[in-house]
């Protein structure tokens, strides 16, 4: 009856015309987007389709469990841990600089008004680092890596601490800008240093966006590292395209439990953390 | 710290350029130590005042001087040096939700220290007797190792204001204090503010909507409408008409209102015409 009754232009949203075309708007550019990527879902289910799948599912029970298999992934999947938590803690140790710079959370200048000339390109400057870094896909650097420091973990790592520290430097200063700054930006016009105003303003406020984006990441790093084994950097990924390469599906059934585990692991982990921050 | 306003004009950075500005050619001068407070109607520009004393809000035309210096001719550098002689206390206690009460109250310090200090200070607060001491002034001494997001509004309010006290700065900008506080805590926490500015020989300017609070602590008042000076007074001088003139509705208010009560059903029926649309519905 409400909506029915509006008939006093006064009382329409204004703003529905514009909703509208928007959403319109969005629909039109999404239906050729599909034909570009030649969306045909329906193949899977035909019968040709289905036999190749149920081949290929067949072929990878049951998982392989023999004991000297088991310990070689344990000792690989370990690896791909080390790999990966090295990789983030590289990443983070760069990334962290570069958000502080970044970030415009912690600009002095933006306190009154518009932010200065001087430490806005900076800024930029930063930016534009943090998207050559990030966008440069770990694959590549772990190709050029590999040629480097030759095959083996250290090209992993190096290739995930140099994409993800663009990735985390991006995303921790969205998080520390769309979080609510009053603590900070009061603890700056007081004259406080940034460092102090990001450990005693922003630092509190975003503590469990920021642990919970970065266990993400590591979880993200965790199947970076299998890609990353396929060029030969080493851990689980080097393993998993072994068996591939030797048509054992058991094994690579056993290998992909694992990484199951890994990511419901730090699934926990940061669902732990959270709890802990709150 | 002494300050002197001359012919300040100032807008919010967010308000557009159309609307009127929120302080218009504002005159004042603060002895260094004197404690005033700025009261007047909603909206009147108490607010942008304190900011502008800040240093957080540059003015639009005139000058500010702290201490005879411009703070808006130094370097970036010396400005912000000066700005660690300043407080401003925020009307929205600015305390992250998941910091405890002693390292929210021992904040107000970080500009005498140094960044090393300032970190050991989260591993272990560096001094606990004097986070303690400010909180008992404002009656919240049990609250020492209590979380933020655990206090109520009013609580949360007066850690903000603690934090003044361990500032050491030499002018304390309070943004209305009393906003979230029951009368009692009022007093204490006016009593508790103008002691410590007193004792450290610091100039207090804070804002207030409780009328009889300021006339009961502060010794100069100072009213603002429309961002203009209403009047500067010693508080004993503050009369009726002041604040009669000071709080009187607008002029369009005024006109909506004088039909009703002088019973002009006529003109009270045109002025009214959309409020009685919407209840007819």
């Amino acid at each position: 009856m409400a909506a029915a009754t509006v008939a006093d232009p006064r009382q329409r949203d204004p703003a529905w015309l514009g909703r509208a075309f928007w959403i319109g708007a969005g629909v039109a550019l999404l239906v050729p987007l599909l034909g570009v990527t030649e969306f045909r879902p329906w193949i899977l289910f035909e019968a040709r389709g289905l036999q190749v799948t149920g081949r290929f599912l067949a072929s990878m029970l049951p998982p392989a469990m023999s004991a000297e298999f088991l310990a070689l992934v344990a000792r690989e999947a370990w690896r791909t841990i080390a790999i990966a938590t090295a990789g983030l803690s590289l990443g983070l140790a760069l990334a962290v600089p570069l958000t502080l710079v970044s970030t415009r959370a912690l600009s002095i200048s933006a306190l009154s008004g518009d932010m200065a000339r001087g430490p806005f390109v900076l800024r930029l400057a930063v930016r534009g680092t943090m998207i050559l870094l990030r966008s440069v896909p770990e694959l590549v650097w772990a190709l050029l890596f590999v040629r480097v420091v030759g095959l083996g973990p250290t090209a992993g790592v190096l290739a995930i601490a140099l994409t993800y520290a663009g990735m985390l430097g991006k995303v921790y200063g969205e998080i520390l800008e769309s979080g609510d700054a009053h603590a900070a930006r009061t603890l700056l016009g007081n004259g406080s240093t940034r460092l102090q105003a990001f450990c005693y303003g922003l630092l509190p406020q975003n503590a469990a966006e920021l642990t919970s984006y970065t266990v993400f990441r590591w979880e993200c790093a965790i199947r970076s590292s299998v890609v990353l084994g396929f060029v030969g950097a080493g851990g689980l990924g080097q393993q998993l395209d072994n068996s591939m390469k030797m048509f054992n599906g058991g094994e690579v059934t056993t290998i992909l439990l694992v990484f199951v585990a890994l990511v419901a692991i730090a699934d926990r982990a940061s669902a732990w953390l959270r709890r802990i921050i709150d | 710290m002494r300050i002197e306003l001359r012919g300040a004009s100032a807008r919010q950075s967010a308000a557009a350029r159309s609307t009127p500005a929120a302080l218009q050619s504002i005159d004042l001068e603060i002895a260094s130590g004197e404690r005033l407070a700025v009261i007047g109607p909603s909206g009147a520009g108490k607010t942008t005042l304190l900011q502008v004393l800040a240093c957080a809000l540059a003015p639009e035309a005139g000058t500010l001087r702290l201490d005879g210096q411009d703070p808006w001719r130094l370097p970036r550098p010396a400005l912000q040096r000066l700005r660690r002689q300043l407080v401003l206390a925020p009307q929205v206690p600015p305390l992250p939700p998941r910091q405890r009460v002693v390292t929210s109250v021992l904040a107000g310090r970080l500009p005498a220290m140094s960044l090393a200090a300032s970190l050991r200070s989260l591993i272990y607060p560096s001094d606990i007797p004097a986070a303690q001491t400010a909180l008992e002034r404002f009656d919240l001494a049990g609250k020492l190792f209590e979380r933020v997001d655990r206090l109520s509004g009013g609580e949360r309010q007066r850690v903000g204001l603690a934090r003044v006290l361990l500032a050491p700065a030499r002018l304390w900008l309070v943004d209305e204090p009393l906003a979230a506080l029951d009368p009692a805590q009022a007093g204490q926490a006016l009593g508790a503010l103008t002691a410590g500015a007193a004792d450290r020989g610091a100039t207090l300017v804070t804002t207030l909507h409780d009328v009889e609070a300021a006339l009961a602590h502060f010794p100069r008042i100072v009213g603002l409408r429309a961002g203009q000076l209403s009047f500067d007074l010693p508080a004993r001088q503050v009369t009726a008409q002041h604040l009669d003139r000071l709080y009187a509705r607008t002029q369009v208010d005024a006109a909506r209102i004088r039909p009703a009560e002088t019973a002009g059903a006529p003109v009270e029926a045109a002025a009214d015409a959309p409020a009685q649309f919407l209840r007819s519905r």
